[in-house]
């Protein structure tokens, strides 16, 4: 069965529209506000939501998505409490759901028993920074065996051996990587990001999703002819960090205020 | 000599690549280019000229008689890489990945160090081969290694502090690593330890094995045989590796790497982590890491800033399992007192790191008699005074 990741992208295909991917780490600032933020981003229209699990050592995230991970440990949001708040959230939306974390913690809990207890509590798919595609087997075998997708990373350094191999254990969309560097939010969106994409369009017909450096409706409108999605990220942890009172309503308003002008049907 | 590199930089099920994908291909890149270098005479050459002359290769290898005399049983010998241009074995690989860098047309050098010596070595080096120089230290490195990060500034590098974490090691590699790939077009980032995605553990093992090389010649001249001990202290594990590189294939020649105990075995009072550790990935290798039961690295400490850091190198998680080599581990104090024991018999000031080792020598010398032990004096003492005034109240 589609997981509710390639469902979203038939029905956004469908009606000829684009995806907003959200990205907040799980637990940040913590697991019940975290909850309402996933619950208020699905709400306001959000079509993707990559949930982070926070690792003590984020070698490729920026300062932001960096202390958001230190408040997230803090309050003790481990894989478990967080396949416990995914079950949470299938109660309320379903809302497609990607688990986004370093690979330490996922080997910790055990490659097998994080597919099974993933797809149980109601994820969809996941992306593993720091698990390259010559590492992979094992991870992608346990996930395609629970039915849950693999998303990986494409990079403006990828060669084409790389990129065709990303394509080819990829499944639900590629994630494009628009320059090199940490996550964190930029004035400027790079050039690098069309090659990429024109390149990677060779190796696959999954949709591509475009993160890295998006924060505000410019870059937005910039790739909206060029991908099938954005990934929002640092832009919305950033803003949960300045409203730790009420996140979920201003990271809300601000997923909105990006989406108008991007997607069809801004809700 | 190089099987490893087919088998994407594997030692038995430990090491490989494990890197976001920005970073995999300039990993490709860097590991193509050193083997190229490393089977280019030329490029071996000038790597020889610069130790000999610049370094000051060979190393001796000096027969400690009072703490022979001291222990009452094995002959004891020091591997002198302490006497080294900038004060540790470290230069030995700053070199050869200098050099690299070069042929490799970039022009600025990056590093991570934890006790300076590292950053010390690669700011060195930059100053030799005309590099841009930015060296990551955690904060509380900087504070307990002064001296060091001054002689860094001096020779021209720019030293960032790290206040993330425990704001040691482990956070300045982190940080060394997101520069890199924010800069990856100029940039080359020169590891300090056998440590990290391949092939970054297979190089600096290859610069640093001639350590043993020189050992093995130099022993055989001294007691015309091989040693029966090698011991050595291992943080990340370069200075052990290249002492044990050599000799592995010599199964009469036993091995011992000396882990810091620090101030006892809770998790985050040590960096033994073949004694509280376990295997995971950490900044890019499949090895033994301290780590809590939900897979967050744990911190560490160790009075050695050199040592104190959570993931060893991946061969020497092979040589620990295949049990070729032995681990042990050494107190805060025990190191200290061997500092002051190798001070006083033999008028030779170790470095922290270095007296890890020369604690493990004094508890197993004395029974170990007509036995010849060979000891990795890694690096020298002076960067350790301030701890060392504090530490030994004399």
């Amino acid at each position: 069965m589609a997981t509710r990741i390639c469902q979203r992208w038939e029905q956004l295909q469908n009606r000829g529209d684009k995806a907003f991917i959200g990205f907040v780490m799980a637990g940040d600032p913590d697991i019940s506000k975290s909850t309402e933020v996933v619950l208020a981003l699905a709400e306001a229209g959000v079509d993707i939501i990559e949930l982070g699990i926070p690792f003590s050592e984020p070698i490729a995230d920026g300062p932001v998505i960096q202390r958001a991970g230190e408040r997230a440990l803090k309050n003790g949001a481990y894989l478990p409490a967080i396949l416990e708040m995914v079950r949470q959230i299938r109660h309320a939306s379903q809302v497609p759901l990607l688990l986004f974390s370093y690979l330490n913690p996922i080997l910790r809990y055990g490659l097998e028993r994080f597919a099974a207890d993933a797809v149980s509590s109601g994820a969809d798919g996941a992306l593993i920074t720091d698990l390259s595609v010559e590492e992979a087997a094992l991870y992608v075998a346990e996930m395609q065996r629970k039915g849950l997708d693999t998303v990986f990373l494409a990079a403006p350094t990828s060669t084409e051996e790389r990129l065709k191999r990303v394509a080819e254990l990829s499944t639900g969309f590629v994630y494009a990587i628009s320059r090199a560097g940490v996550t964190g939010v930029r004035e400027q969106l790079s050039e690098s990001v069309t090659p990429l994409l024109r390149r990677l369009r060779i190796y696959t017909s999954l949709p591509i999703a475009v993160g890295f450096g998006i924060s505000r409706p410019e870059h937005l409108a910039e790739l909206a002819p060029l991908a099938e999605g954005v990934v929002v990220g640092s832009a919305l942890v950033r803003c949960i960090e300045e409203h730790p009172e009420n996140p979920a309503q201003q990271v809300a308003e601000l997923a909105r205020w990006l989406c108008k002008g991007f997607k069809m049907n801004p809700q | 000599m190089q099987q490893e590199a087919s088998l994407r930089g594997r030692f038995g099920p430990y090491g490989g690549r494990y890197a976001p994908e920005t970073l995999m291909h300039p990993l490709e890149e860097l590991e193509a280019a050193y083997l190229a270098a490393s089977s280019d005479p030329s490029f071996q050459q000038e790597l020889d000229v610069l130790l000999r002359h610049y370094a000051g290769r060979p190393t001796p290898l000096y027969l400690a008689r009072r703490l022979s005399e001291h222990c009452g049983g094995a002959r004891i010998y020091l591997k002198r890489e302490d006497l080294l241009h900038t004060g540790a074995h470290k230069i030995n690989n700053c070199l050869g990945q200098g050099l690299l860098a070069r042929r490799m047309g970039k022009r600025r050098l990056i590093a991570e160090t934890g006790a300076g010596q590292h950053g010390v070595a690669t700011a060195t080096v930059a100053a030799l081969l005309g590099f841009q120089c930015v060296i990551y230290m955690g904060e509380v490195d900087m504070a307990r290694q002064r001296l060091n990060v001054f002689r860094m500034r001096l020779l021209g590098a720019e030293v960032v502090p790290v206040s993330a974490g425990s704001r040691t090691l482990k956070e300045a590699i982190s940080e060394a690593m997101r520069d890199w790939v924010t800069n990856l077009e100029d940039t080359y980032y020169l590891l300090g330890s056998a440590l990290g995605p391949h092939p970054y553990p297979l190089m600096v093992r290859d610069f640093q094995k001639v350590i043993g090389q020189e050992t093995r010649q130099q022993i055989v001249e001294a007691e015309g045989r091989l040693p029966d001990l090698l011991i050595a202290c291992v943080g990340g594990g370069s200075n052990a590796i290249g002492l044990f590189y050599e000799f592995v294939k010599d199964e009469q020649v036993a091995m011992v790497g000396v882990e810091a105990g620090g101030r006892g075995l809770a998790l985050g009072e040590h960096a033994a982590r073949f004694q509280g550790g376990s295997p995971g990935v950490l900044h890019g290798t499949y090895t033994y890491i301290l780590q809590d039961e939900m897979g967050q690295i744990s911190t560490t400490h160790s009075v050695s800033a050199g040592l104190d850091y959570a993931a060893v190198g991946p061969e020497h998680a092979m040589l620990f399992e295949s049990k070729r080599a032995e681990y042990t581990y050494c107190s805060d104090a025990d190191a200290l007192a061997a500092c002051r024991t190798l001070s006083q018999l033999e008028g030779i000031i170790p470095a922290l790191e270095s007296a890890h080792a020369v604690a493990e020598v004094l508890r197993r010398a004395p029974p170990a008699v007509g036995q010849v032990f060979v000891v990795n004096l890694s690096g020298r003492g002076d960067k350790d005074m301030e701890i060392l005034e504090r530490e030994l109240k004399l």
